[in-house]
């Protein structure tokens, strides 16, 4: 039996799952989801900021568009050093397809304009 | 004359402003002192809001980006890089701005919405020398997420706040050493799910009932010395833990930023530390509306969202249909509770139903939530756990509270 | 060669660079730091005294009383915060209110004007929130309050406008008398002067021993203090002090030029500069406190602080020639703000007695202005916004302070290098936030204005880099 608290949402259920992943506790299904992912393939979605030329600010604010297996978000971080954006960008922005083979894109969070 | 003045463009004043507009208010004005719209949320850039209201997952300046598209749809004035200096009782909006000028402009209502500010080391009196390196954690932030600059290698953190939690991941991810989260209280602060996600995915220890007992270093932060306290919240005496770092951020609780509230001279609860406010989000001062963080801290901007606009219709309301009457009940804070918003209900200005807003003040497993009207039991809530770092609420039908006199008591009875 | 070296510009040196800069003489004053007033001056009780504590007779009573007078007259024509608030000794017993008598006659010997003892339900009329426990109390209507770094600043800049030379970052490593005049060695060269003074504070008898035989020791003592909102600020309007001890003057309770309300010192022996506060210190301060006034609020705390006092163990400051051409403004402890513009005129006095050529400059300038957004009426701010709309834009929310007067002190004679630089000459970082919002705003404009990266700038002393590195700065490892 493992005991995990759901991130899912801010409620943060205490669940239980045995071993054959039949959870207890999650007040909605994406509960059971999660834990069920999080004790087989636990995964998350990376919000972090690459570098930007040309911009109001030198930063700009990204987000992988789904959740990445939580043993690459080193890789990711590593690889966020190397992208480069430039002003103006608008939320929703792809600057990466399929970042390192995730599935995920890396996409951009923030409006920002030409400086 | 504009029919409403936002102030604050921050997620409070725009969801206001927007629903004003709705509400049928053509002439309005949003003041906001940085450069954009959207407010902290543009420095908020972790996931996780916008799960109630949006029913997804955005970020924050996402979530900002919303509303000031929704915003673009109405023909709301926004006057950005201005700050109101003073909202007089008569409803004069003094402002100043490089490009605006100093203006006095007249409102027939005005909502405020200026948001909260972090506690810092002088608040909570944390003894030792003053280095740089000892840092809120929205200072900490703005560096970080905005302007792109590292502010320590190896970090503490006091307190367990949301902000606290989320940028122990943040500095972290960004190569820094999270050494420590250390709560004085015997309970976190912030969301049970940051705990998870911000420190036990990283292994950075959570040290509860324990505080920061001296800072050391002359120029720049060296030591700092954490102590376990006891249950009064004193140090313990030869508890001591020194961590070598170079910065302490401070995640040590957020106030409501109420100088204009004062010098309007809007009456204030100690316990919120913003404005009094009725059931429509209205101050002690008719036509002056008041809503999200500079009114009471909220954990979720998902509910700043919804009050808000219920700040900004009540707004078009007064200013459409003529000023709320009727007498006011006063809500008080039972067992457990430190706190409602509103505070005063006129049950004759209520629709349907009140939304009641509270906190706890202990841990509660699984409890009643009992609203009494004297002996009298109008209602009660069941829930399984209520903790002080998790805004609750009800909602109380008309029917409930009219013709009640007297005081209406909220309380949370655990179950023995 | 320089005519007067000024060793240490906090308020002594600064004043004594101020009332020289009047005359044409070469002089200059040396600075370990990176900015004027980091020493005792930047932390004290911020009180002009009357003048009632010192031993009648000693130079310390006639330059604290003489002092406080000027003090006034200063602050008027530099533009520097002080009111004239009065003061209150409180007598809780008998043998007090013996000490009340005490004060009161030596401040009549020394001069002090309008002294009155008052019952405790007279101080009570006049401070409402003062204890019942109070018997008497001694009002000093002479008493006032100032801003310590700014009337240093005010005094350094006026030297400085006036011809004075500052070395910043300049300490000074040995003294040697060469000739008819001393050379200094620091760690940016040597000077050469026909005159030295010491004014190095809490270590000018480590200045005083390179010159002439060992004479006293300092004993600094610490003293902690808390800054209290200005929802506190209006609490008492007078200094409120409790009877001095061997200890000290008492903690006390006061208001300050900013609005808020001071509380402090203990005082505890300490190295020199040890200014950290205490958990201990901070404590015994608190509850010191409250006995004078219990409904003192703490949690509108804003900021601790401590200060390290220059004291000796003599009850005068150490002034006079101790060698040929060396002048010790030394010691100087409390009262030393009140008293250092009293110093600056009797130094110049004792180095013209000694022959040292003082002839007026007819072109000198003892005028200082400087905009104050907040205390400006709405037409005069539209006024100002209208013809630089850099004043339009707030910086420092709590103190309302804009970006243009940032930018005017970065144009004044002494510019700040530092955020808190920034917030001695402009308030800004000094309310309820503590430089929450404004000090990343405050280092965009150093870092813009100076033409280096937001990391290059420093909070305070050399050292003090508030920011480490750049975030994605490594290279991709992918």
């Amino acid at each position: 039996m493992r005991e995990l608290v759901c991130i899912v949402c801010p409620r943060g259920c205490h669940m239980k799952a045995d071993d054959d992943l039949n959870v207890s506790g999650n007040l909605c299904p994406r509960g059971a989801a999660y834990a069920k992912a999080e004790l087989t393939h636990p995964t998350r979605v990376v919000t972090s900021t690459v570098r930007l030329t040309g911009g109001t600010y030198p930063r700009c604010p990204v987000k992988t568009s789904a959740p990445i297996p939580k043993d690459r978000v080193a890789d990711l971080m590593a690889a966020l050093n190397g992208v480069e954006a430039a002003a103006p960008v608008h939320v929703g922005d792809v600057l990466v397809k399929d970042i390192l083979s995730t599935g995920a894109d890396l996409v951009v969070t923030r409006e920002i304009t030409e400086a | 004359m504009y029919d409403l003045i936002v102030v604050g463009g921050g997620p409070a004043g725009l969801a206001a402003a927007v629903s004003a507009w709705d509400s049928g208010l053509r002439s309005i004005l949003i003041v906001e002192r940085d450069r954009e719209l959207g407010g902290i949320l543009n420095q908020c850039i972790h996931n996780g809001f916008g799960l109630t209201y949006f029913k997804e997952e955005l970020t924050g300046p996402e979530y900002a980006h919303r509303f000031v598209e929704l915003l673009g749809k109405t023909g709301v004035e926004v006057r950005t890089d201005t700050m109101v200096l003073d909202v007089t009782p008569d409803r004069k909006v003094h402002m100043t701005g490089p490009a605006t000028g100093y203006r006095i402009e007249e409102a027939r209502s005005v909502i405020l919405a200026m948001g909260c500010r972090e506690r810092t080391r002088g608040a909570i009196g944390t003894p030792g020398t003053r280095p740089a390196g000892v840092l809120t954690a929205g200072a900490a932030q703005r560096y970080v997420n905005v302007e792109g600059f590292m502010p320590g290698r190896r970090v503490v953190i006091l307190g367990s706040g949301d902000i606290g939690l989320i940028m122990a991941r943040r500095m972290t991810l960004e190569g820094a050493r999270v050494l420590a989260c250390v709560e004085v209280m015997p309970y976190s602060g912030g969301l049970t799910r940051n705990i998870v996600q911000c420190l036990e995915d990283f292994g950075i220890p959570l040290y509860l009932s324990h505080t920061v007992t001296d800072i050391r270093g002359d120029r720049r932060v060296e030591q700092v010395v954490v102590s376990r306290v006891d249950e009064r919240r004193r140090p313990i005496p030869g508890t001591e833990m020194v961590f070598d770092c170079d910065t302490l951020l401070l995640s040590v609780g957020l106030i409501p930023e109420t100088e204009l509230n004062t010098r309007a001279g809007i009456e204030l609860d100690p316990r919120t530390k913003g404005a009094v406010v009725y059931e429509n989000m209205e101050t002690s001062l008719p036509g002056v509306f008041t809503c999200g963080n500079v009114t009471h801290v909220h954990d979720l901007v998902d509910f700043v969202t919804q009050e808000s606009q219920r700040a900004g219709a009540a707004a078009a309301k007064y200013v459409l249909g003529g000023a709320a009457a009727g007498e006011a009940i006063p809500l008080e804070n039972g067992d457990a509770v430190s706190y409602t918003v509103p505070q005063r209900v006129r049950p004759g200005n209520v629709e349907k139903a009140v939304d009641v807003f509270f906190r706890v003040n202990r841990i509660c497993g699984r409890s009643e939530i009992v609203v009494t009207a004297g002996e009298r039991r109008l209602a009660a809530f069941k829930r399984d756990r209520l903790a002080p770092g998790e805004m609750e609420h009800i909602t109380l039908p008309k029917a409930l509270i009219t013709g009640v006199t007297g005081a209406v008591t909220v309380s949370v009875k655990e179950a023995g | 060669m320089i005519d007067v070296l000024i060793i240490g510009c906090g308020v002594t040196g600064a004043a004594t660079a101020m009332e020289l800069s009047r005359c044409r003489l070469n002089v200059a004053v040396l600075e370990r730091e990176n900015d004027v007033a980091l020493g005792a001056t930047r932390a004290n009780s911020a009180i002009v005294h009357a003048g009632y504590d010192p031993k009648p007779g000693t130079l310390m009573a006639k330059l604290n009383v003489r002092g406080c007078a000027r003090t006034a007259e200063l602050c008027g024509k530099l533009d520097v915060p002080y009111q004239n608030c009065g003061s209150l000794v409180l007598a809780f017993s008998e043998e007090e209110v013996g000490t009340l008598h005490t004060l009161l006659d030596r401040g009549v010997r020394n001069g002090v004007p309008g002294l009155e003892i008052l019952s405790g339900e007279e101080a009570r009329r006049r401070e409402p929130h003062l204890s019942e426990a109070v018997l008497a109390a001694l009002w000093a209507p002479t008493a006032g309050i100032v801003s310590p770094w700014e009337l240093c600043l005010a005094m350094a800049e006026t030297a400085v406008r006036n011809g004075a030379a500052l070395h910043l970052e300049t300490a000074v490593t040995g003294l040697e008398r060469v000739g008819e005049g001393w050379l200094v060695h620091t760690t940016r060269g040597d000077f050469a002067a026909r005159y030295v003074v010491n004014a190095a504070g809490v270590d000018s008898a480590l200045i005083h021993d390179m010159a002439a035989p060992h004479e006293f020791d300092i004993k600094p003592s610490r003293g902690e203090y808390y800054i209290l909102d200005k929802a506190e600020g209006k609490r008492v309007s007078a200094v409120i002090f409790q009877c001095p001890s061997e200890r000290g003057k008492g903690v006390l309770v006061g208001p300050t030029v900013h609005g808020n309300l001071i509380v402090g010192p203990n005082a505890e022996a300490s190295a020199p500069h040890d200014t950290a506060t205490t958990a201990e210190g901070l404590d015994f301060v608190k509850r010191t406190a409250m006995l004078s006034v219990p409904d003192l609020n703490f949690g509108q705390s804003i900021r601790n602080f401590a200060g390290v006092r220059a004291n000796s163990g003599r009850e005068d400051f150490v002034i006079g020639f101790k060698a040929p051409g060396f002048l010790d403004l030394a010691a100087i402890c409390s009262p030393g703000l009140t008293s250092a513009s009293a110093i600056g005129e009797y130094a110049a006095e004792l180095l013209k007695n000694d022959g040292l050529p003082m002839e007026e400059k007819p072109d000198f300038i003892l005028e200082r202005r400087r905009t104050r957004f907040k205390d400006l009426t709405p037409e005069e701010r539209a006024a100002l916004v209208a013809r630089e709309p850099a004043y339009g834009r707030v910086i420092c929310r709590c103190e309302t302070v804009t970006e243009g007067e940032i930018l005017e002190s970065l144009r004044s004679p002494i510019p700040p290098r530092t955020v808190d630089g920034v917030k001695r000459r402009v308030n800004a970082g000094m309310g309820r936030c503590q430089g929450g919002f404004c000090g990343p705003r405050v280092v965009d404009i150093l870092a813009r204005e100076y033409g280096v990266t937001p990391d290059a700038i420093e909070q305070d002393k050399a050292g003090s880099r508030i920011l480490v590195g750049k975030t994605k700065e490594a290279g991709a490892d992918v």
